[in-house]
């Protein structure tokens, strides 16, 4: 009885509940994408704006973000490509450098555990070495060209890789494994068609913490030594008192970490759509 | 583990007992993807030294390559062991795809098929190099009740028009009864053949078959040895 009741209630009253133009403004907002980060963002941007005006902050502690617009202007758009160019070529050889090593690595370090015994607490090692201590040294022993620079974002970004792509390659369902030791198939091809296939979801998520850190590896080798490059810029304006065309820089340097990492989100979207979780 | 069993060629073999029972080690030995510690593992008179390529194995789940549509997965059998897939197989993926009723699910990936689908493949891998035996590791348990039926049924038929050794391992009764000749019962710590049937049924089978009062009276029986098994 009560039950029924309660049906016919929500059938006169139609499935959803009641909608007033603001909840339908509401809910668009929430369905759009984009737009809410968006807003946000302008928030910020304009009390930030009114809030270093308004009390006056001094440019050198934080310029407001018109006065970082106008910091764009300090140097010509040739310029700015060129510094842009210096450590986006870095970032990214360093980057490839470090994909190149891990992934032999990661796959002695998954196949024997001899491999892994003898080589783990060497990449521990390494990876606990304070990287920015250890740039100047670097710069040394390699001279002042790109090298010293690749090896230093190298050694930044590597770790996550070796990680990832080793827990990846660990991953495989064990059954598989057996199936493909009942077909005597090779070594190689277990890797190739099973296990690294499989481990394309870890790798990724190695590949998008790395090039986030490659960058910060490039910014780094050009603060110890360097005539070009975002990381160079910064530290040359901030000697010279030049803070907004510091900040503008810093705006560079956010904008290519998030295109990069929107990259490589793009390219296992386009080749590895299989390998990201099912929509909802 | 202490099992002494033999299986006849082209025989159905159902596998039954507790969880823990050692029925999957059985069915590994039998692959040669372990090797006994004493005792043998002989098939066709010949001790398994390794593990052998003319078995299909169908897992409790289909494990399947998820970045590989339904015809990938079934061929990759050829793929992986010859490095290459040929015409021929491209073909003979075909006929198991119309044998398993997987028409149209061709191009699909793994994640967009159900679990009764999924299986199908599954089994159509496990069949693709023409077997002489069939491993089948409770292959239906993680599926819904009616779905497990019907690919029992399915099995049956695949395995009437091309016949093989089939040791399927199960801890469902009434699906031993259905789709096995004989039902082999292991006990528990130390696993050990405790009974050995032959199922008092003719063939081809239907679901109706094994609701005669006979069937259901050994069906109860199985189920009696392997409660009182459980108790003691």
């Amino acid at each position: 009885m009560h039950a029924d009741s309660n049906t016919e209630t929500t059938q006169g009253d139609g499935p959803s509940v009641v909608r007033t133009k603001s909840d339908r403004i509401l809910s668009w907002l929430i369905s759009t994408p984009l737009i809410l980060p968006l807003m946000t963002f302008a928030i910020i941007l304009l009390v930030w704006e009114l809030g270093t005006k308004l009390f006056n902050v001094p440019t050198y502690v934080l310029p407001p973000p018109t006065r970082i617009l106008e910091g764009f202007d300090a140097v010509s758009r040739a310029r700015w490509l060129e510094h842009i160019w210096a450590t986006l070529r870095v970032a990214l050889l360093g980057y490839f450098v470090a994909i190149a090593i891990s992934l032999p690595i990661a796959i002695a370090l998954a196949k024997s555990r001899l491999m892994s015994r003898a080589i783990y607490p060497l990449l521990v090692v390494i990876q606990s070495v304070p990287v920015v201590a250890v740039a100047p040294i670097i710069i040394v022993v390699l001279g002042t060209d790109d090298a010293p620079r690749i090896v230093i974002t190298f050694m930044i970004s590597f770790f996550p890789l070796v990680v990832s792509m080793t827990t990846g390659l660990m991953a495989t369902p064990a059954e598989l494994l057996e199936l493909s030791r009942s077909m005597k198939a090779t070594s190689w091809r277990e890797i190739i068609h099973i296990r690294l296939p499989f481990a394309v979801p870890h790798i990724f998520s190695g590949l998008k913490i790395s090039i986030t850190l490659a960058v910060i590896g490039s910014v780094v080798a050009e603060f110890v030594a360097a005539e070009k490059g975002i990381g160079f810029f910064i530290q040359f304006s901030t000697s010279m008192f030049k803070l907004p065309q510091a900040w503008a820089g810093l705006v560079v340097l956010i904008c290519m970490s998030l295109l990069l990492f929107q990259l490589v989100n793009i390219m296992q979207r386009i080749f590895f759509s299989w390998s990201l979780p099912k929509e909802k | 583990m202490d099992v002494s069993l033999s299986v006849s060629q082209h025989e159905f073999v159902a596998v039954l007992g507790p969880s823990g029972c050692g029925k999957s080690t059985l069915l590994r030995l039998t692959a040669g993807l372990l090797m006994p510690t004493g005792g043998s593992v002989k098939v066709y008179g010949f001790d398994v030294q390794e593990p052998r390529d003319d078995i299909g194995i169908v897992f409790q789940q289909a494990t399947l390559l998820p970045w590989a549509s339904v015809e990938d997965n079934i061929v990759f059998p050829a793929k992986h062991m010859r490095g290459r897939v040929s015409r021929r197989d491209r073909e003979r993926a075909h006929e198991l795809i119309a044998s398993t009723g997987l028409e149209g699910f061709e191009k699909r990936l793994p994640n967009e098929l159900s679990g009764g689908m999924q299986q199908r493949v599954g089994l159509a891998r496990a069949m693709f190099l023409n077997p002489q035996i069939l491993l089948m590791d409770e292959p239906f348990s993680a599926l819904d009740a009616l779905t497990r039926d019907a690919m029992g049924l399915e099995l049956l038929k695949l395995w009437q028009s091309s016949p093989k050794t089939v040791l399927f391992i199960t801890h469902s009764i009434p699906e031993a009864v259905l789709l096995a000749d004989r039902v082999v019962v292991l006990g528990e710590r130390p696993g050990k053949v405790v009974a050995d049937y032959l199922v008092p049924l003719g063939r081809p089978r239907s679901e109706d078959a094994i609701r005669s009062p006979e069937m259901q009276d050994f069906i109860g029986r199985l189920r009696d040895l392997l409660i009182k098994r459980q108790m003691s």
